[in-house]
């Protein structure tokens, strides 16, 4: 490998990408840019075109249309040059169940062709706390563990952009915790990661997201970018009998939302004044209500409602 | 960049033998199935095959000759497809496989006939495969007495003597006492390879598939040739496990004769695994789960086993049957490994069968470097 990448800004940088299975557009028409040194989430309910997106960025899937280049190399034509530079964690794990850690990591040593291959496994293997149990098959480990290896799997060979396809998904919150801190201390050594996930603690480490719902592209920018795009109005509500609360205000325009969060509702809409005309319908003193921010969840549903009307 | 290259073939052939090494069941079927056919057709199976190519070497014409050779060529046993000028001609054919038979007529023979000598009617038999030879011989007997009756009526019947006019003298070649286990030891051996080098090689990309590794292996600049022989090396390595055990037990167990060259033999072999190897990998090109693997390798392994000549003689299948086993590449593997270890054949009496087995793996291969997908769409 001799030819250095083109020095530019962006990792990612696409324009128009669609991908259709039969008559089904999956994705369609993606523009993404993505900064060098960035940590972007890529959020979505199920089947949105996350994973789709993803393997059409390292040359799995051949896009339908659309263009772009990732780490300076053309989408469409350098495939071989982006898996070069690419690590790619895919949603389930696809490492050999039937090899132990370390034949795991040797194997894909050996297939990046990496100069000094024993170093390279037993660094890995150190950095991330696997060296005690680097004999044991990878189908026997948990899933914190599976999830170890396949990160120290996609870094084996230095890697300038990773994808990471919801690495964690089943992982308890203490290991959660440990991979996002590992994520940021690559990220700030230069590394660009796109990540993907359904978790809202999660997309608020994240510099920057994106929300993605039946392969449209709804909303991107920093966290307080996406919820100020929502023009969502959010009210909370706490007393007695919520329940009954939450179905008045159904039968009334303006709260488009009702969700329960422990013992208060958030309500939420697009139309302040038509909101705050439906409230006061419905208001009575055994209720404390308050105007908050709209946190990320609320402005997902309300933007997964909306594409709901509009795509499907 | 877009190379072949070695490092990375090299990391999937360890990878496949650290795989297989762990895959005890499947490792202990690869030496258990060879072993468990050889108890299992170490018995024959037999029936009655008839229109054996048969040549003629008539020194005399005269007309008993012509009557007998009238009457032969009446009966379903024989086809008569060629004439032999020589005794040399006449071997060389039998060595080569053209014809099953050669009936010689000795030059005196009408004359010895109204003598009363008894002359002798010689006639050699490829017996290499005995369930082809057997019935046929013993019609000749019929056929030779019946005709002769017949034509020695009037005052040359007292030429039919109890014990027939003349003697039938038949030489067996190759497999002189009729042993079935001379036969279907070396055939076994196309027959095992046909089995376990398909079906492994069938599941072993869609295993990949299945468990999601194709996935990430696709991502990696792994190219699909390497990911193709790098599969195809371990297996070619077991394959001569298997071939070596057979001959084993082909000669201290059923002390087959092994006239022709063990070192030709194995590169024969080689050939022939590689085109099952093929046959595998474009399997699982195909199929979508293992299961669906597996049972593609059974459809091709039954006309393998069934019309290659393993299961019946090859000569005594319909000719529909007999077109579709020479499409296969077992048919060709069993007519050289006998021809090697029974008739002791050497590159150019094989040569006839080689040229297939080579077309059959550069369509196989190409079909399968083709259909492996580098993409997942
Ligand atoms: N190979 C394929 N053939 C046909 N349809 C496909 C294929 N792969 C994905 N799809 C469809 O495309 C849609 C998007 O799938 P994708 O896996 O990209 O979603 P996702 O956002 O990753 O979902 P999740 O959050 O559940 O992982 C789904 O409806 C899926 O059924
Ligand atoms: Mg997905």
């Amino acid at each position: 490998m001799s030819t250095a990448s083109p020095a530019s800004e962006l990792a990612i940088d696409v324009t128009g990408v669609t991908k259709r299975f039969g008559p089904k557009t999956v994705v369609d028409a993606i523009d993404l840019q993505v900064r060098r040194g960035e940590i972007y989430g890529f959020l979505g309910p199920n089947g949105s075109g996350k994973t789709t997106f993803i393997r059409m960025l390292c040359g799995l899937l051949t896009p339908d249309a659309g263009s772009g280049t990732c780490l300076g190399y053309d989408v469409l034509r350098q495939q071989a040059e982006i898996k070069r530079h690419v690590g790619y964690m895919t949603q389930r794990f696809s490492y050999y169940e039937d090899l132990t850690i370390r034949e795991n990591l040797d194997f894909i040593a050996r297939i990046y062709d990496i100069p000094d291959r024993a170093a390279a496994v037993q660094q890995s293997l150190e950095r991330l706390g696997l060296q005690n149990r680097s004999r044991q098959l990878a189908g026997q480990l948990s899933g914190g563990w599976k999830q170890r290896l396949a990160l120290a799997a996609c870094l084996i060979h230095q890697p300038q952009l990773l994808l990471l396809d919801e690495p964690t998904a089943g992982v308890d919150p203490k290991a959660r915790r440990d991979f996002w801190d590992e994520i940021h201390r690559l990220a700030a050594s230069g590394l660009t990661v796109l990540i993907t996930t359904h978790y809202m603690d999660e997309a608020e480490r994240c510099h920057r997201l994106a929300y993605l719902a039946y392969g449209h592209l709804l909303a991107q920018g920093t966290v307080g970018d996406v919820i100020a795009s929502a023009h969502l109005t959010t009210w909370s509500v706490s007393g007695p009998d919520l329940p009954r609360v939450a179905s008045a205000l159904r039968e009334r325009n303006g709260a488009e939302q009702i969700v329960a969060f422990g013992n208060t509702l958030h309500v939420s809409g697009r139309d302040a004044p038509k909101l705050a005309a439906a409230i006061a319908a419905v208001r009575d003193d055994r209720h404390q209500w308050t105007q908050i921010h709209p946190g990320l969840e609320d402005v997902f549903i309300s933007l997964m409602d909306g594409a709901k009307d509009n795509f499907s | 960049m877009k190379r072949f290259t070695f490092h990375r073939l090299w990391a999937i052939v360890l990878k496949e033998f650290i795989q297989m090494r762990r895959d005890r069941v499947t490792f202990g079927m690869m030496v258990g199935i060879p072993m468990m056919q050889l108890l299992l057709f170490g018995f024959a199976i037999n029936s009655d095959p008839k229109h054996l190519p048969t040549a003629i070497r008539a020194a005399d014409q005269g007309p008993f000759a012509r009557t007998l050779v009238a009457a032969l060529k009446q009966s379903s046993y024989f086809t008569f497809v060629r004439e032999a000028a020589t005794e040399e001609e006449a071997r060389r054919l039998l060595q080569v496989g053209d014809v099953q038979f050669v009936i010689n007529i000795p030059e005196d023979f009408s004359r010895r006939l109204l003598r009363g000598e008894k002359p002798t009617l010689l006639i050699e038999a490829d017996a290499t495969d005995p369930a082809a030879t057997g019935p046929a011989l013993s019609a000749v007997r019929a056929i030779a007495d019946s005709v002769l009756d017949r034509d020695l009526a009037g005052p040359l019947a007292r030429l039919r003597a109890k014990s027939g006019a003349i003697q039938l003298q038949v030489h067996a070649h190759y497999n002189p006492e009729n042993i079935t286990q001379y036969n279907v030891v070396p055939g076994l051996m196309g027959v095992v390879l046909t089995m376990t080098m398909v079906v492994i090689t069938a599941l072993a990309i869609t295993r990949e598939r299945e468990r999601g590794t194709m996935e990430n292996l696709l991502a990696t600049p792994v190219r699909p040739t390497e990911v193709m022989v790098g599969k195809i090396l371990p297996y070619i390595a077991v394959g001569y496990v298997q071939v070596t055990l057979i001959l084993l037990a082909a000669h201290f167990i059923f002390g087959v004769p092994m006239l022709g060259s063990l070192p030709l033999l194995y590169a024969v072999a080689l050939l022939f695994i590689a085109a099952n190897l093929a046959v595998g990998i474009t399997f699982s090109t195909l199929a979508s789960n293992q299961l669906q693997a597996v049972q593609m390798a059974f459809f091709f392994f039954l006309p393998s086993i069934l019309l290659s000549g393993f299961m019946f003689p090859f000569r005594g299948m319909p000719e529909w049957a007999q077109w579709v086993g020479s499409c296969l590449p077992n048919t060709h593997f069993l007519r050289i490994v006998r021809g090697i270890l029974l008739k002791g054949n050497g590159l150019m009496e094989i040569a006839p069968h080689l040229w297939p087995l080579g077309v059959f793996l550069l369509v196989a291969m190409t079909i399968g470097v083709k259909r492996y997908r580098q993409t997942l769409d």
